[in-house]
């Protein structure tokens, strides 16, 4: 029936997993295998321990699960560090000294000399490649596939190099066979495949929100780099020149957040970059944006807290620093990116609405999501529109005259008769500092009225279960979208429900009132101790959330986990 | 002399305040220059000189204490047929904004920046600014200013600044002759623009700038970095004119966007069959 392997690699920074996380992903989907792939790993550019989880399936996967069915450990510190997840049925394929690294741990264990193989080719390095190798011919993943992206990720390297990491695949592969034949269980391996998704799309977070913003037109990004985020801008910087965009590694968030908005103000469609520290930096910035009523997207790419916190690990611990982060009252709007697909589309739609409304749109995106990539169909190219919402001044043009709709047509310098003026001071229509406690009402009222429009237009979260049958009803944000869709599909229960929210600010309060009050039992999923959703969630709807399921370890919740605590919590509340 | 640049308005000042000059040294050497108000942005942080574009005929971006030249350094590159003057006071510049400063004429985008110097801080009457000299007593620096004053030509000069040069506004015609130079310079320009400060600082008054300084002759080398930084060093008598220039590269011609497509990025659309090829390559 439904047959899905759960693989692990684990080793030291600098040891090239990541090398063959890609490869193997890659060369699996290629061959008609689904993938889906997540890592952690540890601030630090060498030594250490990371690992990389990938899901190969005959269906689709798209969440992250603890249970590890085959583990390559490459150092001596893999197997203490996966402890947790090594179950007796786990196989572990190893050199001898790095099976032997913790004698507690009971697993299925397979020796592999590693080493002594990566030396006969010539250097200990390619222990990695001999490792995918193995990896190709046990999961039946065509071998030519694999020799075809190695020389592409080796091509600057010389053919000296490609040679041998070609020679290591062989070696591997060679080895794969020889260890089949003597332990059957990795029979087991070969997973049905589907030829309809060889020319699959793979993207992680990272990718689908640097392709987001180019798809939206972005032609300014700055940022300062910082973990989780610093991909997006180096995405960017490598597509620059392709797609007329200036990409500015900045002096500091300080100075990106205010570049980004005279940008905008000259006509540019900014983009911003950062994460929670960083962005604090940004907080002044954002309120001028507010006021100067410019259009802005800031991706923000959570990680634990505070200050500098867990740089690499994952958390939804800024939520309410997003909501309220500035002086002084402007609306905004908030996306949280549940899949890779909506990390593409949102960013995308982002750049429509922030020049739509004027107001600065967020991002809101983790760790776990920019770091993790699945096999998709494709991207809709098609119906993407770029709104530019810039009008030609005229002579007498004011920047922010009061229109019908709250919204003052937007001018640019340079086009048109007319100049335009903008101003961080509380303003008159032209744009020139005034105290006039009128007018000053009449513009905080006029900021004011754009939140109710931008309500209404608002996404809608998703329901997903039997909108006929659902008690219990789960609600959650951004990238614990399939965490939480698969964690149901395994309870597979008609009376529980899940709402996700992709928008979550501002929220259109009467819509979701309706599917929280058909539930007996609400229970709140997130990453930050408090329940940061859930709290938005009462305060707009005054509908109390009974539970919470909280985790704030830096760490994604696991699918098996998310199974574990839901009925738990539906057992108890049910009482 | 009336200018197109000239806006009927309060003006916010104290009477007496340098500024008043600054703002005729500019909207006579703009029309002198034949800009037009449309094409000219005149970006500022907070402060009383930061007020300035209020009180100007032209487009204007008033943003945030210290941040001023990152706004312009941006508007610049997104739109390089704009001309972008960049004012800002003493406090503005080189305190909350130091680190602006010093990265902005590393990229040496082609702006000019008109720093209204009073050696004080106005608008929030009458604290020391870092450009204060040792020993400035105000209300919060009771025994007097105690650190070392900013030297923002000097450092400029350091971080090879394209253009930097002092003026005063008790001198009009020399002034906007400086002011002129800088705005035809192409990269970043400095002006130190010595502005007295009529309310809060009686030790750097009118007659104390005639006092202590000095004009440049034609025997300094503006092009010589070492001749130029000693001159810059001296703050005891101060040096007006040019003080230094270069031609290194602009940002905007560094960036490489313009070069085979001259539109500001506003007019540009997105290539979407390039988009569809970097999209199909992740198959
Ligand atoms: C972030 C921030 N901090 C402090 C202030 C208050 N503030 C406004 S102007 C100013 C100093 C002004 O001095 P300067 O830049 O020399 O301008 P001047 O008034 O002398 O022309 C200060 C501290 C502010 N507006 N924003
Ligand atoms: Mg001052």
């Amino acid at each position: 029936m439904k047959s899905e392997k759960n693989l692990v690699l684990a080793g030291a920074a600098g040891m090239g997993i990541q090398t063959v996380e890609s490869l193997f992903v890659n060369a699996a989907k290629q061959s008609g295998l689904f993938v889906f792939a997540s890592r952690e790993y540890m601030s630090r550019v060498r030594g250490g321990i990371n690992s990389t989880a990938m899901r190969i399936s005959s269906r689709p996967v798209r969440a992250f699960k603890e249970r590890i069915d085959l583990l390559i450990p490459l150092s001596d510190l893999a197997i203490p560090h996966l402890k947790q997840r090594i179950r007796k049925n786990t196989i572990i394929l190893g050199e001898k000294a790095f099976l032997n690294a913790d004698p507690t741990v009971k697993f299925t264990s397979i020796e592999v000399p590693f080493t002594d193989m990566a030396t006969k080719i010539g250097n200990k390095i390619y222990a990695n490649i001999i490792a995918l190798g193995i990896l190709a011919y046990i999961f039946k993943v065509n071998k030519t596939i694999v020799l075809g992206l190695i020389a592409e990720q080796f091509w600057k390297k010389g053919d000296k190099i490609i040679e041998e990491n070609q020679n290591a695949i062989e070696k591997g592969y060679e080895m794969g066979k020889k260890l089949e034949l003597t332990n059957p269980i990795l029979k087991n391996f070969e997973i049905t495949k589907n030829p309809q998704i060889i020319n699959d799309l793979i993207l992680d977070g990272t990718q689908a929100i640097g392709l987001g913003a180019i798809a939206g037109g972005c032609n300014y990004e700055t940022f300062y780099p910082m973990a989780p985020s610093t991909g997006i801008g180096t995405f960017l910087a490598q597509n620059a020149l392709k797609f007329g965009i200036i990409v500015d590694q900045s002096e500091d968030e300080i100075s990106v957040i205010n570049k980004a908005l005279g940008a905008s103000f000259a006509g540019a469609r900014s983009l911003v970059t950062t994460s929670g520290g960083g962005f604090s930096l940004m907080s002044e910035g954002i309120s001028l944006a507010g006021i100067m009523e410019l259009p802005i997207v800031i991706v923000v790419g959570m990680r634990p807290g505070p200050a500098t916190g867990m740089p690499t690990r994952t958390s939804q611990e800024d939520l309410e620093l997003i909501l309220h982060a500035g002086a002084g009252f402007f609306p905004r709007i908030i996306f949280s990116p549940g899949t890779i697909e909506d990390a593409f589309y949102l960013t995308q739609q982002a750049f429509n609405l922030t020049q739509e409304f004027q107001v600065p749109v967020f991002i809101l995106t983790d760790q776990y999501l920019v770091d993790s990539y699945y096999n998709l169909p494709s991207l809709d190219l098609e119906k993407l529109k770029i709104e530019k919402h810039i009008v030609k001044t005229v002579d007498n043009y004011n920047r922010y005259v009061f229109a019908v709709s709250s919204i003052s047509p937007r001018g640019i310098p340079g086009y048109g008769n007319g100049l335009v003026n903008a101003d961080s001071h509380t303003h008159d229509e032209q744009g020139t500092i005034t105290e006039d406690p009128v007018l000053r009402s009449r513009m905080v009222k006029k900021r004011l009225h754009k939140l109710e429009l931008i309500q209404k237009a608002s996404i809608l979260p998703e329901f997903i279960g039997n909108r006929n049958k659902y008690k219990i009803l789960v609600v959650s944000w951004g990238s614990n979208y399939y965490l939480i869709k698969e964690a149901l599909e395994i309870i597979n229960r008609e009376d529980i429900g899940f709402l996700h929210f992709k928008q979550v600010y501002p929220l259109h309060a009467m819509q979701i009132i309706q599917y929280l009050n058909k539930a007996n039992l609400i229970i709140a999923v997130e990453q930050n101790p408090t329940g940061q959703f859930a709290e938005l969630l009462e305060k707009e709807t005054h509908i109390p959330i009974d539970c919470r399921i909280l985790k704030f370890s830096g760490y994604t919740f696991s699918v098996e986990e998310l199974v574990e605590e839901i009925i738990h919590h539906v057992d108890k509340g049910a009482r | 002399m009336n200018t197109i640049f000239d806006k009927e308005t309060e003006i916010h000042w104290c009477p007496g305040c340098g500024n008043f000059s600054a703002l005729r040294i500019m909207k006579e050497s703009l029309t002198e220059l034949n800009l037009s108000p449309k094409n000219v942005v005149i970006v500022s942080g907070i402060g009383q000189a930061g007020k300035f574009p209020h009180f100007i005929r032209s487009n204007s971006y008033n943003g945030l204490h210290g941040r001023y030249l990152s706004a312009a350094l941006a508007i610049k590159a997104s739109n390089p047929n704009l001309h972008v003057i960049a004012v800002s006071g003493d406090g503005c510049t080189l305190s909350e904004g130091g680190n602006h400063f010093l990265h902005t004429i590393r990229y040496n985008p082609n702006i000019t920046n008109v720093l209204h110097n009073n050696q004080v801080y106005g608008l929030t009457k009458g604290q020391a600014s870092p450009t204060s000299n040792l020993g400035f007593k105000t209300k919060v620096q009771t025994f007097g200013v105690i650190n070392e004053p900013f030297n923002a030509p000097a450092i400029a000069i350091s971080l090879n600044a394209s253009f930097v040069a002092r003026a005063f506004v008790g001198d009009i015609n020399k002034s906007k002759e400086i002011l002129k130079q800088a705005i035809q310079h192409k990269g970043y320009a400095l002006i130190d623009l010595l502005c007295p400060c009529v309310s809060f600082n009686n030790l750097n008054t009118y007659r104390w700038y005639e006092e202590n300084s000095y004009y440049l002759n034609s025997s300094h080398n503006y092009r010589d970095r070492e001749q130029a930084l000693h001159v810059a060093l001296n703050l005891e008598n101060l040096a007006l004119g040019v003080i230094y220039q270069n031609d290194r590269p602009t940002y905007e011609e560094n960036i490489q966007i313009y070069d085979n497509d001259t539109r500001p990025l506003f007019e540009r659309d997105l290539d979407r069959k390039k988009l569809e090829k970097l999209v199909n390559s992740f198959r």
